[in-house]
């Protein structure tokens, strides 16, 4: 193969994702780069907010979007831009890492109980799927109100919501793996349970992992949103869109629509990009599924 | 004479399904010796498949081994836990699949899938493993630059050829090949047979060739076992099946192969059905479809006698 220089190498990635190509890479494109401009804010929120978040009165009370203030200010006169580009820290640390715990604990638990099978595969897809018939928001709301608020918390009342929908999937895809022919020769040849687990079957069910957990993340960011709005989510010394947003839910009648907007703008389009990186991934990985 | 390598005793293999139970290998008693190989014959569902994985304790659930005796170089392999036939498995005694375009993982390199079955079995360094695995890759007659392929880069006779070099690659002492030849055409399915005639020398194994094609027996095998339903009905040595077979169902066989030779002969075949193994009939299960039944074929189970030397056979019309 030619070796591709750097500039001609971008270019062809870029051109990949022209339209013409089909709207999946338009799509993963689109989604990959608003992902991109968030974590971009939340890693540099520190240098790019013009204020500190928490800060009480570094403005009047409700100015209106200025030059000052791109974004206005709230209630308690906080900067809301420098309140967005923090509260991105905050739902995507969250997210990012509820997703990683509930896919690490999702996909083993689901290798384990397809491969092993019996007895305990059985009690294990009925607690997952008892889990699983529970909506997600219901669940969270559950577990948030039991472990109380906090980041630590949210996250692991989110990664449990999330566990199940890796379980099932993972699990449906080993029982039909454990059928191919491949599997016996492994064990034929004296392969042991662990080899064939982590050598033959994990690495045939990886592909369909990004999709779900783009996903899901999309889903998280919602729960996550919908968490702080009711209250149960985040202390109010960490900025967080949800809590801004119902703050700002209440002020729009007095028409000050600039303390909702904003925040609730930003849980709409960090949604929209994991959706759309999700969707755009799942056609371009699945081309049966695309042209149809 | 040889000296003994596996030897089985009234093995009885089941199948619990929800149908019933299917009785899918009954009572088979056969040794293959050291260097030996046997061929084992018969139609689809007669149980040779299941005989071949019983005896690596492979037979998938819902089926069972739930009687009989395995003996392995004087081990008794029924009485194994997984853990011990794990070790015999590959080792010792290995198998080559039906469908090579099933039986290597796709996301596996075939250099990968080599070494790593050596590393499992064999306390050497990467870089020995490596060695060997480029060692059999060359006897099996696959070039060594195609080490870092993905099986889905080969066809169907190449991915044969890697799966022969997979069961042999800790120089097992009998290899079970299950329908080694069935996917693949005529001439690689021929290549394949002489590739696995010559390994068998140079690797000084035996050889047991599970298959529904009785040609492919009388030219690699030196011993031919005939099951029917579930039962192993005559062992012989090749040339003395051919040349006169005792059971009933292996003469009727017999005669219903084409001879190149009568060109207009009227084929001949078998009348009837092979038997519903969950309610196989009772006595010699192919006592409705022989022409030589008598009234205690329809009782009881024929022994398996020794009609002639080295010639065994399942029938009362043997019985003296």
């Amino acid at each position: 193969m030619a070796k591709l220089s750097f500039p001609r190498f971008v270019a062809s990635t870029l051109r990949k994702f022209s339209p013409r190509n089909g709207v999946e890479y338009t799509f993963a494109f689109t989604g990959f780069i608003i992902i991109a401009v968030f974590i971009f804010m939340a890693l540099f929120a520190s240098i790019i907010a013009p204020y500190d978040p928490n800060k009480i009165g570094v403005g009047e009370l409700y100015e209106s979007p200025n030059f000052k203030f791109l974004m206005g200010t709230d209630g308690f006169g906080r900067d809301i831009l420098s309140r967005i580009f923090y509260g991105s820290r905050t739902v995507l640390l969250i997210t990012l890492l509820s997703m990683a715990l509930s896919s690490l604990c999702g996909v083993l638990l689901g290798l384990l109980s397809g491969y092993v099978g019996g007895k305990f595969d059985t009690v294990l897809s009925l607690v997952m799927d008892s889990l699983y018939a529970l909506p997600g928001l219901i669940l969270a709301i559950a577990l948030a109100v039991m472990l109380g608020q906090g980041i630590i918390p949210v996250t692991v009342s989110l990664t449990v919501v999330y566990i199940p929908i890796y379980f099932r999937m993972i699990r449906g895809e080993v029982l039909s793996l454990k059928e191919n022919l491949f599997i016996e020769a492994a064990r034929a040849i004296g392969a042991k349970d662990k080899t064939i687990i982590f050598k033959y079957i994990f690495p045939n069910v990886i592909p369909s992992l990004p999709i779900v957990l783009s996903l899901n993340a999309a889903d998280a960011v919602l729960t996550l949103a919908a968490l702080s709005f009711l209250g149960l989510g985040l202390p109010a010394d960490i900025p967080d869109w949800g809590v801004d947003l119902r703050m700002g839910y209440g002020e729009l009648t007095s028409k000050i629509w600039w303390t909702g907007t904003f925040p609730g703008l930003m849980i709409v389009l960090l949604t929209l990009g994991f959706s759309l990186f999700g969707e755009g991934l799942t056609e371009i990985l699945n081309p049966r599924l695309a042209r149809r | 004479m040889a000296e003994e390598l596996l030897r089985t005793e009234d093995l009885k293999v089941y199948y619990y399904t929800q149908d019933g139970i299917v009785r899918a290998v009954e009572n088979v008693n056969f040794s293959i010796k050291k260097r030996e190989t046997i061929g084992v014959v018969g139609e689809s569902g007669s149980g040779k498949s299941t005989l071949g994985l019983a005896i690596l304790k492979l037979v998938p659930p819902p089926g069972k081994i739930v009687n009989g005796k395995m003996f392995f170089q004087g081990i008794e392999l029924t009485k194994l836990n997984e853990k011990e036939m794990q070790k015999i498995r590959g080792k010792k005694i290995s198998m080559v699949f039906q469908d090579p375009t099933t039986s290597l993982n796709p996301l596996m390199k075939i250099g990968e899938h080599l070494t790593e079955t050596i590393l499992v079995h064999e306390k050497v360094t990467r870089d020995e493993a490596c060695e060997r695995a480029l060692k059999l890759l060359e006897d099996v007659g696959i070039l060594r630059e195609r080490f870092n392929d993905y099986p889905h880069q080969f066809s169907g006779g190449m991915r044969q050829r890697v799966g022969i070099a997979l069961a042999l690659a800790l120089k097992p002492d009998l290899v079970i090949a299950d329908e080694p030849t069935s996917s693949l055409d005529v001439i690689v399915q021929f290549q394949i047979l002489e590739l696995m005639k010559s390994l068998k020398k140079l690797y000084d194994m035996s050889l047991i060739l599970i298959t529904h094609d009785i040609s492919i027996v009388s030219e690699i095998a030196d011993k031919i076992a005939l099951m029917y339903a579930g039962h192993l009905v005559e062992i012989a040595e090749v040339a003395a099946f051919f040349e006169e077979p005792l059971h009933p169902y292996a003469e009727a066989l017999l005669h219903s192969v084409p001879n190149i030779q009568l060109s207009d002969q009227k084929l001949e075949y078998i009348p009837g059905m092979p038997p519903d193994l969950i309610n196989p009939p009772r006595g010699c299960r192919f006592h409705p479809r022989c022409s030589y039944v008598k009234e205690i074929c329809r009782e009881k189970e024929p022994p398996l006698i020794q009609a002639k030397p080295e010639h065994f056979v399942k029938c009362f019309n043997y019985v003296k």
